[in-house]
């Protein structure tokens, strides 16, 4: 008798546990949801306005009637214009070049030094790898004046190769910690096993752990790509002549002419600007497979 | 094939810990080795010195008749197999077996040779090309197994290979490395921490404790012969009995050994003369579970009875394991399991004396 009212007892009682248990995640949920709709909103607004702002014509946009978020008139009419503009070509030109010399000299520097730094185990190399981290802690604008003595004794102000010099030391810093991370994560067993098979150091890298950290490799490339792309101070500082200039800083300079904003323009070129990284994001997103490492040992 | 020499080697960390204290060992041209012993007793951190993955600070190390402290791993012409397998995440099972024949600048046809015929002692000949990740532990430990085999190195090393497999599994995979060893005879050492893996796969066992080697000897002779009470504790399962006693004379010329007031167990007239000078000493007195068993009126010359208070009873199908405790100290015997044994009753148990082991109590040395 006693034991048939435990368990008529304990029956609403896991009910009750289930039922609070449902409403808790119901609660999260919500929360979430929240939370995410607006972040959607504040990121996603301004590259909306943008898109719809570079559809309009100048006419439209001078009219001032409608509502400013639809295009009623759409035209590309400013992607043309862009497009055949041969300055706007020529700081195009300019971003891609830099960018994949910066890229490419950010990485291989970034995974050579953490390759040493994390699985090499010399005298020093902890401090060293916290001191490049430290590196990365002290802001571009500190370090713009000591380096514009710098360039300048090299004879590349107004120089677009200067970029070169300069925006790996933004990046080289944060791909290095990336790639110490994801170098330190792979199991030193990996390393043991190809030594005892017979590889030395370059082979053990080149073979063994950039394959193994692929996916780090491409955190380090989008944030190299992005420091590179969306740099603004540097060129600002110093390049002056439209033929050296990159993307950010000649956009500003060159459809902003006194105090009129060729808005249209501008939020073309905006658009324009961003289809590389949006493209690079979508192509390395690919590539970027999480648990690349699973089965290499026990897991 | 090659002979494997330690002479007095010697391990000192950073910080003071020295892991190895001056290591002698001598092992045979296709000799099967395994050194057994606690974690912290230095037998992984004397085979990563053998791999040379871990530097010698004193001593030194002897492969196939050179000295290879200063050689580097990839020359010593050694294959080790990892306890976490580390294979190449990235690659086929047949690329991770082939990669150190390549990196060798093996032609093709003698590598794809290689590879097959080590896929089919380790029947994984249809995994060879699937990625690390899409196999089962014992698969992966296969390739790292064939990885090593493929080489056809002097000397296999294996760092506790079977510790991250199942019960099962570990039994199965232990055949097949005997199997193996059997195939190729190649110089094998092996470090497991478990006692039952180095008595089964061993020609010879080396039990090692605080970073120096306790006792070397095949596993009967260590299971029957130890010279240590570390050695006569860790090999075995269950553990041997330890109890303090006083060994005394007995009235008829003979000797004894006094566990409590209640029970004294008479020495086997055989070992009297090897007993005699401790005679009047506090001892340690071993006796393995399965020497300790059911008692029978019709028992044999060595066998005393003794009586005592079930405590905790396991059957485990073959054989029932009993404890008791006699003052403060656990005792283990193995009886049939037929045999009626209760919690809180009491049962009469033969210890055979003729498989006892004395003690001294400060050294732990067997006498």
């Amino acid at each position: 008798m006693s034991s048939t009212t435990a368990v008529a007892d304990a029956v609403p009682h896991a009910r009750r546990k289930h039922n609070s248990l449902h409403r808790q995640r119901a609660w999260a949920l919500w929360g979430s949801y929240i939370a995410l709709g607006v972040f959607v909103v504040i990121f996603l607004v301004p590259p909306f306005y943008t898109l719809m702002t570079s559809l309009k014509s100048s006419a439209e946009m001078s009219a001032q009637q409608g509502n400013p978020w639809i295009v009623h008139h759409p035209t590309f009419e400013n992607f043309w214009y862009l497009i055949t503009y041969p300055n706007f070509q020529t700081y195009y030109l300019n971003s891609v070049m830099i960018t994949i010399v910066v890229v490419a000299v950010s990485i291989t520097i970034a995974v050579l030094a953490a390759f040493s730094l994390s699985r090499m185990g010399f005298w020093g190399s902890q401090t060293l790898a916290t001191g490049v981290f430290l590196t990365y802690l002290i802001p571009a604008s500190l370090l713009f004046l000591p380096l514009f003595r710098i360039i300048g004794w090299l004879g590349l102000i107004n120089n677009i190769w200067c970029l070169a010099i300069l925006y790996p030391t933004l990046a080289v810093p944060f791909c290095t910690w990336i790639m110490i991370g994801y170098f330190s994560s792979i199991p030193k067993e990996l390393d043991e096993a190809a030594l005892i098979d017979g590889a030395g150091y370059l082979q053990m890298l080149w073979r063994i752990f950039i394959p193994v950290a692929m996916p780090g490799i491409i955190a380090a490339t989008i944030f190299a790509f992005t420091v590179s792309w969306g740099a603004f101070l540097y060129p600002l500082a110093y390049l002056y002549t439209a033929n050296q200039m990159v993307l950010t800083v000649g956009i500003i300079s060159d459809l902003i002419r006194g105090d009129v904003f060729l808005w249209g323009k501008i939020m073309a070129a905006v658009v324009l600007a961003s289809l590389p990284p949006i493209l690079i994001y979508a192509f390395l997103m690919d590539y970027y497979v999480a648990g690349l490492t699973a089965g290499a040992t026990k897991g | 094939m090659a002979e494997v020499s330690c002479r007095k080697i010697v391990k000192h960390y950073d910080g003071g810990v020295q892991a190895v204290k001056g290591i002698d060992l001598e092992i045979a041209d296709r000799e099967f080795v395994v050194l057994v012993g606690p974690s912290g007793c230095g037998k992984s951190t004397t085979l990563r010195m053998i791999a040379g993955l871990e530097e010698i600070t004193e001593g030194e190390i002897w492969i196939g008749g050179d000295v290879v402290n200063d050689v580097p791993p990839r020359d010593r012409d050694i294959a080790m197999v990892f306890q976490n397998y580390a294979l190449y995440p990235h690659m086929s099972v047949f690329d991770n077996m082939a990669f150190g024949l390549k990196l060798r600048k093996f032609p093709r046809d003698e590598i794809k040779r290689r590879v097959d015929e080590a896929a089919r002692i380790l029947d994984i000949g249809m995994l060879l090309d699937r990625k690390p990740r899409a196999l089962s532990g014992g698969q992966r430990q296969r390739v790292a197994m064939g990885r090593a085999i493929v080489r056809n190195p002097k000397v296999f090393l294996f760092d506790e290979p079977l510790s991250n497999l199942d019960a099962k599994l570990r039994v199965q995979m232990r055949t097949e490395i005997k199997k193996v060893h059997q195939t190729v005879r190649t110089t094998t050492v092996y470090v497991t921490h478990d006692q039952v893996e180095a008595m089964t796969l061993a020609d010879r066992v080396v039990v090692m404790n605080h970073g120096v080697i306790e006792q070397v000897g095949s596993p009967q002779d260590l299971y029957h012969n130890p010279t240590t009470r570390f050695v006569a504790g860790f090999i075995g399962s269950p553990a041997m009995n330890f109890l303090p006693v006083r060994v005394q004379d007995d009235s008829n010329g003979g000797l004894i050994v006094r566990v409590t007031d209640q029970i004294v167990l008479p020495v086997p007239p055989a070992r009297v003369d090897r007993y005699t000078k401790y005679n009047g000493r506090e001892m340690v007195l071993g006796l393995r579970p399965e020497h300790l068993f059911d008692y029978h009126e019709s028992g044999r010359p060595g066998h005393a009875r003794v009586d005592l208070l079930v405590d905790v009873v396991e059957p485990m199908g073959m054989e029932t394991m009993v404890h008791f405790f006699i003052g403060h100290d656990p005792v283990c015997a193995r009886v049939d399991p037929a045999t009626r044994a209760e919690p809180g009753e009491m049962l009469a148990l033969a210890a055979d004396l003729n498989q006892m082991h004395l003690m001294e109590p400060d050294s732990g040395r067997v006498v």
